[in-house]
C-alpha cells in the first residue's frame, strides 16, 4: 500500500513535524510494522515536490524545526483518494482500513468508502460471474476461486461498515 | 397474461384438492376433521331420531294395548288384565290373558293361543329367568314357558313383558275386550319434564356445536400458512376464503359420512346397551327426516361459517399469517352480560309470578336458560386466563403447563366450554331430578306390600294362611270392601271390614276395639242413620243383610270431601258374611315385611302369583326408588356418559392436535433432558387446569340453575350432591383417561427425529 | 409520435423508458423500530436490480412495500404509473396474479399440492383452466431442468428442485417484476448457482425486472445493478 495518502490525510487533522507524524502513523496503522523514520522524511519530500504539503520552520535550533502542513492541493488529493474504490485485489484490508480510519478523521463518510469499494468488487464479481456462465470448466473454477476471494472481502467490507459506530469512538477518542 | 379471476367453483375446487393430498399429515388431520365432526353428526342424528323413538315407541305400545270393551262374552272376545311385577329395580309388566272363544285375538308378536298356564316372555325376561336371579322368579308367570314374544310385540329388545294364559278372570276383574290396539294417547308434557328436556337438550346440544367448532378448526395453523402461499400466488382475501370453505367442505362431507356410519353402527349398538325402561329397537332409531335434512345441511353449512369465523382472527397475508388474538384483551362486561340477562329473563316470571309460574312463560326460561349457558362458555375464557395469572409457579411440569396456558389459553377453552355447558346441564338437570323424587317409597316409612284381590266371591281369608310361611313375612291384615246397598231406598255406601289395628292405621283414628263400628265421614255429610239395613255384597249373591249399630262412632276422614265409608271390625259383623262381588269389591291384604330377609320382595310376589295370578300386588319399600325413577336415572346417567364421551374425545383430539402442532419444541424439550414423566405430567395440568376451573365454573351456575328451575316448577329446593359429585368425579376420570391416551403420542412427538422438519 | 411495438409474446423484452416500479420516500415502523427511514428505489423494465445490505436494514420490509404486499406507514410505491400504496386488496392481489412473481426462501409451495399444481397456481387463480395450466406449467418445469418433480409434493423433492418449482411458479404468468427474497438462502452454493443462473436467464427471456433481496454477494453478483440498504434507507449505486 501507499503511505503517502495516509500521511497526508493525517496531516489534514492538523500541521505535525515529521517525528509527529511517524509516531501517528504506527499508534493508527504501524500496528507490529513501525514506519522507518526516513521513509516519513522521503514521502514528504515528494508531497513537497507535487506541492501537495508545505512545510512551517518554526524559529528556533532545535533538530526538528520542520513542520508539515496540507495544502488545498492535498485536500482534494485525499479526498480522490478516499472516493476511488481500490482495485481488488488480495491483501486489501489494510489499505481500506487505512482509508476508513483517514475518512473518520478527516470527516468523510465511511460508509461511502466501503459502498464504493463493495460496487467495485461486485462489478469485478459480475464480470467473472459473466465469464464464468460463457466458460469452460477450466474457466469456471478458476472464477469461483477468485469469486470466493472477492466474496470474503466483500463481507468484510459488510463487517466493516457494521463496526463503523465501534471504530468511529476508538479513532476519535 | 390478461388479468382474470378464478371463479367461485374453482376456488372451491382447488381448496378441496388441497384438503384431500396432503399425504400422511394431511389425511390425518382429514380424518381428525371427519371424525370429530362425524361424532358431531352422530349425536344430532341421534337426537334428531328421540321423536321417531318416541313415537314409535308410543305406537307399538298402543298398538298392543287393549282395544274395543265389549259388555257380551262372544266367539271373539278375550279376557285380559294387565299386572306388573318387579324384577329387582326394573318393572315387568305383563297381561292375564283369557279366550272366550276359537276367534279371540292374539296380542301382537304373540302367535299362539295360550292354554292357563302358558306364558310367552319377551327374550330380555327369558334372560333374566335363565340367570341365577331367575329362580327367584320361578312359577311367578305361569308353569312353562312356550315361547318368546316377537320383536313386534315389544317396543324395543331390552323389554321385560310377558303374556300368561289363565281361566280365572271373569268380565268382573278383567276387561273384556275383541281387538288389540288404541289410538295413541297424547299425554302432553308437564312443565317439569318440559323444562328437564329442554336444560338436557341444551346441555346435549351446546357440546355437540362446541365440538362441531372444535372439529372444523383441526390443523388450522398448516391451514393459514398453505392460504398464505396462495395468497403469494396472487390470491385475494374472498378467494381465500373461498379455498378454505372448499377445504372444510370436504371435512364436512366426510364427517357427515363418518356421522352417518356412526350413526349406524349406533342402531345396532345401542339398543342392547339401553335399560329396559328405555328400550327401544334399532331399527326404530331413525331420524326425523327433516331433521336430517337439516343435519345434512347445516353442520356443512356451520363448518364453513366457523372456518370463517377463525379466518377473521387471523390476518392471512401472502408472508404469512397474523393472529388477531395477540391484541384481543378479553372484556368483561359483555361476557358477564350475557348469563345476566340469562339470569334476569329466568328471574323475571318467579319475581312477578311466584314459585311455579314456569309453566306459563317457557319461551322467556328457555331462552333466559339458554343464555345463561352461553354465558358460561362466554365467562371461561376470562375466568381461565385471570387463574392462570394468579396461579404461581412451582414444579417444572407445572410451569410449563402454565406458561403454555397463559401464552395461549384458546384452544384449551375451546376444548372445555363443552364439558362446561354441559356438566353445567347436568347438575341442573340432576338437581331437578332430585327434587322431583326426593322421597321416594310410600310415605309411611313402612315396607310392606299390598295384594288387591278382586276374584269375584273372594273375602281374602286364604291370603293369610298361605303367605305366612314366607321368610321376612311380619304381620298380615286383610280387610275386605264392599259396596253395601240398602234394602230400603237410600244410597249405597263403601263397607271395609277389618281389624282394628289396620282401622288405626289407614284413617289415623286412634281408639278402636272389636266390636266398634265407625262411620268415616265428614261433619255435615249426609250419613246413614244409625238402624239402617244394608246387603253386604251384589243383591242376589247370598249376602247376609246388617244393620248399622247405634253406637255407630264417627271419625273425621283426612279429606274432608271424601264419601262417607263404613268401617267395621268383624266382631261387629255377627254372623253376617261379606262376598265382594261387584267391579269395586275386592280383598285387600296389607303384608308387612322384614327388610332382613333376602328377597322377601323377589318371594313374595311369586308366592302371589302362583296363589292367584290375577291379583295385584304393590310393594311400598320406603329404601327402593321407583322404577320410574330408576328409568329417568338410568336414562340420565345415559345422556352423561354419552355427553362425557364426547367431551372425552373432544379433549384427546384438541391436545392430540396441539402435540403435533408443537412437535418441534416439545422434541427440544427432550433433548434437553427434560424427562417424558415431566412432559406427561404437564400435559396432564394443561388438561386439568382448565377443566378444574371450568368444573368449578359449571357446578356454581348448574346448581343456581337447579334452584332457579326448582323454584320456578314449584318443587322443594334442594341439590343433589351425589349428582354433582358423579357428573364431577365423570368429567375429572375424562380428563385423566385422555392424558393417559395422549401419553403414546406424547413419546412419538418428543422422540429425537422430532426436531427434523417435514 | 411513435411508439414502441409491445408485444407479450415468448422471450420479448417490453422496451421501457423511464423506471417501472419507483419507490420514493418509504416509512415502515413495526412498533417501536423503524423498518424503513425514507427509503426511495426506481427498478428499471427488464433489470435485475440487487437489494443487499445487513440483517435488520429493511431490505425484505423494502421488497414487501415494492410488492404490494405491505402497506408503508408512508411514501409512495407506484407501478407503471399506478400507485399501489393506494389499492385495495383485490386489486394488490390482481396485480400479484398478473404482473408480479415472487421467489422466496421458504413456505411458497402449497404443500398438499404438487410441483406442477404449484406452477400452475397462478395461472388457475387467473381463470385459466386446468388443461391449459398443467400444459404451461409442465413446459417451465422442462425449462428449468427438472421435469421429473411435475408429479411430486414439494416434500418429496431436494431444495434445489423446490426452488426451480418456486422460480417456474412466479415467471409462469409472465410477470413484469419478480421479487425474489433470499431465494438461494437454503441451497448450497453449486445449487444456489444453477437456480440463479437458471431463474436469470429465464426472466431475462421474459423480460421480467427482478428484484432480489440478498446477503450473498455471489448470488447478488447475477444482478445487473446493486442498491444497498442500510438503516432503512437506499445508497443507490449505478454499475461503474
Amino acid at each position: 500500500m501507499s503511505i503517502a495518502p495516509a500521511l497526508l490525510g493525517l496531516l489534514q487533522t492538523g500541521p505535525r513535524h515529521g517525528y509527529d507524524l511517524k509516531r501517528a502513523y504506527d499508534e493508527r496503522f504501524g500496528h507490529d510494522r513501525p514506519l522507518a523514520y526516513g521513509q516519513v522524511y522521503a514521502t514528504m519530500a515528494r508531497l513537497l515536490k507535487n506541492g501537495l504539503v508545505e512545510v512551517e520552520l518554526e524559529p528556533g535550533d532545535g533538530p526538528d524545526r520542520k513542520r508539515y502542513a496540507i495544502t488545498d492541493a492535498g485536500v482534494s488529493d485525499v479526498e480522490q483518494w478516499l472516493s476511488r474504490p481500490e482495485k481488488p485485489e488480495p491483501y486489501l484490508q489494510s489499505t481500506l482500513y487505512t482509508k476508513v480510519v483517514l475518512a473518520l478523521l478527516t470527516g468523510h463518510e465511511p460508509t461511502d468508502v466501503l459502498d464504493t469499494q463493495r460496487a467495485e468488487h461486485l462489478r469485478l464479481m459480475r464480470e467473472l460471474t459473466r465469464r464464468k456462465a460463457e466458460g469452460d470448466l477450466a474457466d469456471q473454477l478458476v472464477c469461483d476461486h477468485a469469486l470466493f476471494h472477492l466474496e470474503a472481502d466483500l463481507r468484510w467490507l459488510e463487517l466493516t461498515a457494521a463496526r463503523l459506530d465501534q471504530l468511529a469512538a476508538s479513532v476519535r477518542a | 397474461m390478461t388479468p382474470g379471476r378464478s371463479s367461485a367453483p374453482a376456488d372451491l375446487a382447488l381448496g378441496v384438492r388441497m384438503s384431500v393430498s396432503g399425504g400422511r399429515s394431511g389425511w390425518a388431520r382429514l380424518g381428525l376433521i371427519a371424525t370429530g365432526l362425524g361424532i358431531g353428526v352422530a349425536m344430532l342424528l341421534l337426537v334428531a331420531s328421540l321423536p321417531t323413538v318416541l313415537d314409535t315407541r308410543a305406537e307399538r305400545d298402543a298398538a298392543r294395548s287393549p282395544g274395543t270393551e265389549v259388555v257380551e262374552p262372544g266367539d271373539d272376545t278375550l279376557l285380559v288384565k294387565r299386572f306388573a311385577s318387579d324384577v329387582a329395580a326394573d318393572l315387568v309388566v305383563g297381561y292375564l290373558v283369557q279366550p272366550e272363544g276359537a276367534n279371540a285375538p292374539l296380542p301382537p308378536g304373540v302367535d299362539r293361543v295360550l292354554a292357563p298356564g302358558e306364558a310367552l316372555m319377551s327374550p330380555a325376561l327369558q334372560r333374566v329367568l335363565d340367570s341365577p336371579e331367575g329362580e327367584l322368579l320361578d312359577g311367578r308367570w305361569g308353569d312353562r314357558v312356550v315361547g318368546t314374544i316377537a320383536p313386534e310385540g315389544l317396543v324395543g329388545p331390552q323389554e321385560l313383558r310377558v303374556y300368561v294364559g289363565t281361566d280365572q278372570l271373569t268380565g268382573d276383574n278383567a276387561q273384556r275386550i275383541s281387538d288389540f290396539g288404541r289410538a295413541v294417547r297424547d299425554d302432553g308434557a308437564d312443565a317439569t319434564t318440559m323444562l328437564m328436556a329442554l336444560v338436557g337438550l341444551t346441555g346435549l346440544l351446546v357440546p355437540v356445536a362446541g365440538f362441531i367448532a372444535t372439529a372444523v378448526r383441526f390443523g388450522g395453523e398448516a391451514r393459514d400458512r398453505r392460504l398464505a402461499a396462495v395468497r403469494l400466488a396472487g390470491a385475494d382475501a374472498a378467494t381465500t376464503g373461498r379455498i378454505a370453505a372448499g377445504e372444510t367442505l370436504v371435512g364436512a362431507v366426510g364427517g357427515l359420512l363418518v356421522g352417518g356410519l356412526l350413526f349406524l353402527a349406533m342402531r345396532a349398538v345401542v339398543p342392547p346397551l339401553v335399560p329396559s325402561s328405555l328400550t327401544f329397537h334399532g331399527a326404530d332409531l331413525r331420524p326425523v327426516p327433516v331433521l336430517a335434512a337439516l343435519v345434512a345441511v347445516l353442520v356443512p353449512v356451520a363448518s364453513v361459517l366457523v372456518t370463517r369465523s377463525a379466518l377473521k382472527h387471523v390476518i392471512v397475508e401472502p408472508l404469512g399469517v397474523v393472529r388477531r388474538s395477540t391484541v384481543v384483551h378479553r372484556r368483561l362486561w359483555w361476557r358477564v352480560a350475557v348469563p345476566v340477562v340469562g339470569l334476569a329473563l329466568m328471574l323475571t316470571p318467579l319475581l312477578s309470578g311466584g314459585t311455579g309460574s314456569f309453566g306459563d312463560s317457557q319461551g322467556l326460561v328457555l331462552l333466559g336458560m339458554v343464555l345463561l349457558l352461553v354465558g358460561v362458555a362466554l365467562l371461561l375464557p376470562w375466568l381461565l386466563d385471570v387463574t392462570v395469572r394468579r396461579l404461581r409457579p412451582g414444579a417444572l411440569s407445572w410451569d410449563l403447563a402454565l406458561r403454555r396456558l397463559q401464552h395461549e389459553s384458546g384452544t384449551a377453552v375451546r376444548a372445555v366450554s363443552a364439558v362446561v355447558v354441559s356438566v353445567a346441564s347436568l347438575v341442573a338437570v340432576h338437581g331437578l331430578l332430585g327434587s322431583e323424587t326426593g322421597t321416594p317409597g310410600s310415605e309411611d316409612g313402612r315396607f310392606e306390600a299390598v295384594v288387591y284381590d278382586d276374584l269375584p266371591g273372594s273375602d281374602g281369608a286364604h291370603w293369610a294362611s298361605a303367605l305366612a310361611g314366607i321368610e321376612g313375612v311380619q304381620g298380615i291384615e286383610t280387610r275386605v270392601m264392599t259396596s253395601a246397598e240398602p234394602v230400603d231406598v237410600g244410597e249405597p255406601i263403601a263397607l271395609v271390614v277389618g281389624s282394628c289395628a289396620s282401622f288405626t292405621d289407614t284413617t289415623g283414628a286412634t281408639t278402636c276395639t272389636d266390636g266398634d263400628v265407625m262411620l268415616v265421614a265428614p261433619p255435615d255429610a249426609q250419613a246413614p242413620a244409625p238402624g239402617t239395613t244394608y246387603v253386604l255384597g251384589a243383591p242376589g249373591s247370598g249376602a247376609s243383610t246388617w244393620s248399622v249399630p247405634a253406637d255407630v262412632a264417627t271419625v273425621e276422614p283426612e279429606y274432608p270431601d271424601s264419601a262417607p265409608w263404613l268401617f267395621v271390625t268383624p266382631r261387629a259383623l255377627g254372623d253376617a258374611v261379606v262376598v265382594p262381588s261387584g267391579d269395586y269389591d275386592n280383598a285387600i291384604v296389607t303384608i308387612a315385611l322384614d327388610h332382613a330377609a333376602p328377597d322377601v320382595t323377589a318371594h313374595l310376589q311369586t308366592a302371589i302369583a302362583q296363589i292367584d295370578p290375577t291379583a295385584t300386588v304393590i310393594i311400598n319399600d320406603p329404601e327402593a326408588t321407583s322404577s320410574m325413577v330408576t328409568g329417568i336415572r338410568q336414562g340420565l346417567m345415559l345422556g352423561t356418559v354419552a355427553l362425557l364421551a364426547v367431551v372425552g374425545a373432544n379433549l384427546l383430539v384438541t391436545t392430540a392436535e396441539q402435540l403435533r402442532e408443537r412437535r418441534r419444541p416439545l422434541a427440544v424439550l427432550a433433548a434437553f433432558g427434560v424427562r417424558r414423566r415431566v412432559l406427561g405430567l404437564s400435559v396432564l395440568f394443561q388438561v386439568a387446569v382448565p377443566v378444574v376451573v371450568g368444573l368449578a365454573l359449571a357446578v356454581v351456575v348448574g346448581s343456581g340453575l337447579a334452584v332457579i328451575l326448582q323454584a320456578g316448577a314449584d318443587l322443594p329446593v334442594s341439590l343433589d350432591l351425589a349428582g354433582i359429585g358423579v357428573t364431577a368425579g365423570g368429567a375429572a376420570a375424562v380428563v385423566l383417561l385422555a392424558t393417559a391416551a395422549l401419553l403414546p403420542l406424547l413419546g412419538r412427538v418428543t422422540r429425537p427425529a422430532g426436531l427434523q422438519g417435514e | 409520435m411513435t411508439t414502441a411495438p409491445v408485444t407479450t409474446g415468448p422471450g420479448a423484452v417490453i422496451p421501457s423508458s423511464g423506471p417501472l416500479l419507483v419507490a420514493r420516500d418509504l416509512h415502515v415502523e413495526f412498533g417501536p423500530t423503524t423498518a424503513l427511514a425514507g427509503a426511495s428505489l426506481e427498478v428499471h423494465g427488464g433489470e435485475v436490480l440487487a437489494l443487499m445490505g445487513p440483517s435488520g436494514s429493511g431490505k425484505s420490509t423494502l421488497l414487501h412495500c415494492l410488492a404490494g404486499i405491505l402497506r408503508p406507514d408512508s411514501g409512495t410505491v407506484a407501478f407503471d404509473g399506478r400507485d399501489v400504496t393506494a389499492m385495495s386488496d383485490a386489486e394488490r392481489s390482481a396485480l400479484r396474479r398478473s404482473e408480479f412473481g415472487f421467489v422466496f426462501q421458504f413456505g411458497q409451495l402449497v404443500p398438499e399440492l404438487t410441483c406442477v399444481e404449484n406452477v400452475a397456481l397462478p395461472l388457475r387463480l387467473a381463470g385459466v383452466t386446468r388443461r391449459d395450466a398443467h400444459r404451461t406449467a409442465r413446459e417451465w418445469l422442462d425449462r428449468l431442468e427438472v421435469p421429473d418433480i411435475a408429479d411430486k409434493r414439494p416434500g418429496q423433492v431436494s431444495g434445489g428442485q423446490g426452488q426451480r418449482a418456486a422460480v417456474a411458479r412466479a415467471l409462469i404468468t409472465r410477470p413484469r417484476v419478480v421479487f425474489a427474497d433470499e431465494p438461494t438462502g437454503a441451497l448450497d452454493s453449486l445449487n444456489g448457482e444453477r437456480v440463479m443462473q437458471l431463474f436469470v436467464a429465464a426472466a431475462k427471456d421474459t423480460g421480467a425486472a427482478v428484484v432480489l433481496v440478498t446477503h450473498e454477494a455471489r448470488v447478488a453478483a447475477y444482478s445487473d445493478r446493486e442498491a444497498v440498504v442500510r438503516d432503512g434507507r437506499v445508497r443507490e449505486q449505478v454499475p461503474a
